[in-house]
């Protein structure tokens, strides 16, 4: 527990001590901005909601998550650190679980730094603000999934450039899981189930309901548990190969 | 201290498996300083990185501290201090920021911990670098606090892979003055420090004991001087003299403590001497100065030979590699 703290202080003091932190959060409000206003045309919906803004999230954290998640380890893998991390008094799982959530804690405050637009909304009209919270919550829950993946993508190879690439694919085949492009690949093969499993997995069917505001247990539960499963293949990788 | 028990190593399996460490054990107690020597590749590297918790063997363990580094990996590691191979350290954080982490992740609170990072800054004279990013710090800064964060917990058990490896000669000497006066430290009780290296002078310079392995074996284990001793010039004389018309080498030869009288050829206006090679060892030093004054030979140069390590090093790991 005290060696999880320590890596999560240290990797969030990590972010604001280059200008990767700054870049990265202005970076994602202003397309978070241009997104919501120019293309989603906040205005001319004429209502008070949030969803335009939300729904062009899984496609803002698709690109800009990797870039977050890409040094998790690989840089550790590169700069020889990872040996001297695995040799203090922390288990695998405190280290792998204090960079994640340093991680997700700081897409969390690029994610609350968009609270002008809730502002806004709230100025113009009467917006259901409790489904407004319920979407944040949801965003937040798969801004951690990508994350997740971007942590075991990493925690498998030294080239951060790798662990960049691999992880937007492998986010872009989650997010479309339920559309042709990716079930055509298995509907010549394989049988229904498998397609049906498959379809479940993607992260924009389960994001529209959130994006309204409508937030089920089965797609908390499906981003956290796929966090978890991410995570403990992370910790596998990182402690099968060391040399 | 460190109890190390038949220690084995494979990388890969089938066909292309290569043994890295073959069945390593020794022991190192309090107060000694063991360098761990031997050709890069012989596995030094890899056995510091299994006493350490860093890689699994593939079968032995290791016990420091009466703690099994397989059954109860934490406490081990909590009285090790470590320094990886070539110091490496965040780079883009500063030694503040980074002994700060350490000692976080040590479990160092409060007042503990500001007396224990100051200790170890004092000690490697980090005070004015303190706010530097690390990877703007010279070689020699960057191995210091790499050292500063090995002994920041004053730990019982300190093992450095390579330490002075890439220093040039002055924080060399310095890093060596560190690792003596870490081995018998004046307040906290003496230390086991194992070190690798591949810089032979570095044995006299700060070991106690010396490990030689070569192809993931152990050679040789001893003390220097017995490796000194092992060396055919142990002993031996080189000598320099002008004598027109003698033969010195015939002479020389005569002697019943010299075993072999080699020719050396001179260098730097120097003439040309003899290296005198002692019947077992023994030291022939006086009789041969003894035979020059009789003789009223003018002498150039007389010396006594420890011992070339370099030499015993290479029959050593020579001898080792023939398979």
């Amino acid at each position: 527990m005290k060696g999880t703290l320590a890596v999560l202080k240290r990797e969030l003091a990590g972010y604001f001590a280059t200008p990767l932190a700054y870049v990265f959060i202005v970076i994602f409000l202003v397309l978070a901005g241009a997104f919501t206003f120019q293309i989603g045309q906040l205005f001319a919906t004429g209502q008070a909601s949030l969803s335009p803004f939300f729904s062009f999230h899984p496609w803002l954290y698709l690109f800009l998550i990797p870039a977050l998640s890409m040094r998790l380890w690989a840089e550790e893998r590169k700069s020889g650190t990872l040996e001297l991390l695995m040799t203090l008094p922390i288990t695998t799982a405190g280290a792998v679980a204090g960079k994640f959530l340093a991680a997700w804690l700081f897409a969390g405050i690029a994610l609350g730094l968009t609270f002008p637009a809730w502002v806004t909304v709230n100025y113009l009209g009467n917006p259901d603000n409790g489904a407004i919270v319920a979407a944040y919550a949801g965003s937040f829950l798969m801004a951690g999934s990508f994350l997740a993946i971007g942590s075991l993508v990493s925690s498998l190879t030294r080239s951060q450039v790798i662990a960049f690439v691999v992880s937007a694919v492998v986010g872009f085949g989650f997010l479309l899981a339920g559309f042709d492009p990716v079930l055509d690949v298995f509907r010549a093969w394989a049988p229904r189930t498998i397609l049906e499993s498959v379809a479940s997995f993607s992260f924009l069917t389960r994001f529209e309901s959130i994006s309204r505001g409508v937030v089920e247990l089965r797609d908390v539960l499906f981003f956290v548990s796929l966090i978890a499963a991410c995570l403990v293949a992370t910790g596998i990788a990182i402690d099968t190969r060391r040399a | 201290m460190i109890e190390i028990k038949s220690l084995r190593k494979v990388f890969g399996s089938g066909p292309a498996a290569i043994t890295a460490v073959d069945g390593v054990s020794f022991s190192v107690r309090p107060g000694e300083v063991l360098g761990f020597l031997g050709p890069n590749g012989a596995g030094k590297s890899t056995t510091m990185k299994m006493v350490t918790g860093f890689l699994a063997p593939t079968s032995g363990t290791a016990v420091v501290c009466g703690h099994d580094i397989l059954g109860d990996a934490l406490a081990a590691k909590r009285c090790i201090g470590y320094l990886p191979e070539g110091a490496p350290a965040y780079a883009d954080m500063t030694p503040e920021g980074f002994l700060g982490f350490i000692a976080d992740a040590r479990g160092l609170r409060g007042e503990e911990r500001r007396s224990k990072i100051g200790g170890a800054v004092d000690r490697l004279e980090l005070g004015d670098v303190m706010r530097q990013p690390i990877e703007t710090l010279s070689k020699g800064f960057k191995r210091r606090v790499g050292l500063a964060q090995a002994i920041l917990h004053d730990p019982a058990v300190l093992v450095m892979d390579e330490p002075t490896d890439g220093l040039d000669p002055n924080q060399k000497q310095q890093v060596r003055s560190l690792i003596r006066a870490m081995a018998r430290p004046a307040q906290s009780p003496p230390k086991a420090i194992v070190l690798s290296t591949h810089i032979l002078e570095e044995v006299d310079a700060v070991c106690t004991r010396a490990i030689i392995i070569a192809r993931g074996r152990i050679v040789s284990d001893g003390t220097p001087e017995e490796f000194h001793a092992r060396s055919r010039r142990h002993n031996a004389v080189v000598l320099r003299v002008r004598a027109e018309g003698v033969d010195v080498k015939g002479e020389l030869s005569r002697l019943p403590g010299v075993a072999a009288v080699e020719a050396i050829g001179g260098e730097r206006g120097k003439p040309g001497g003899f290296m005198l090679v002692p019947r077992d060892g023994k030291p022939i030093f006086h009789e041969v100065a003894r035979h020059c004054q009789a003789r009223s030979w003018e002498v150039d140069e007389l010396r006594s030979e420890l011992g070339r390590l370099d030499e015993v090093f290479r029959e050593l790991t020579r001898a080792g590699g023939v398979s």
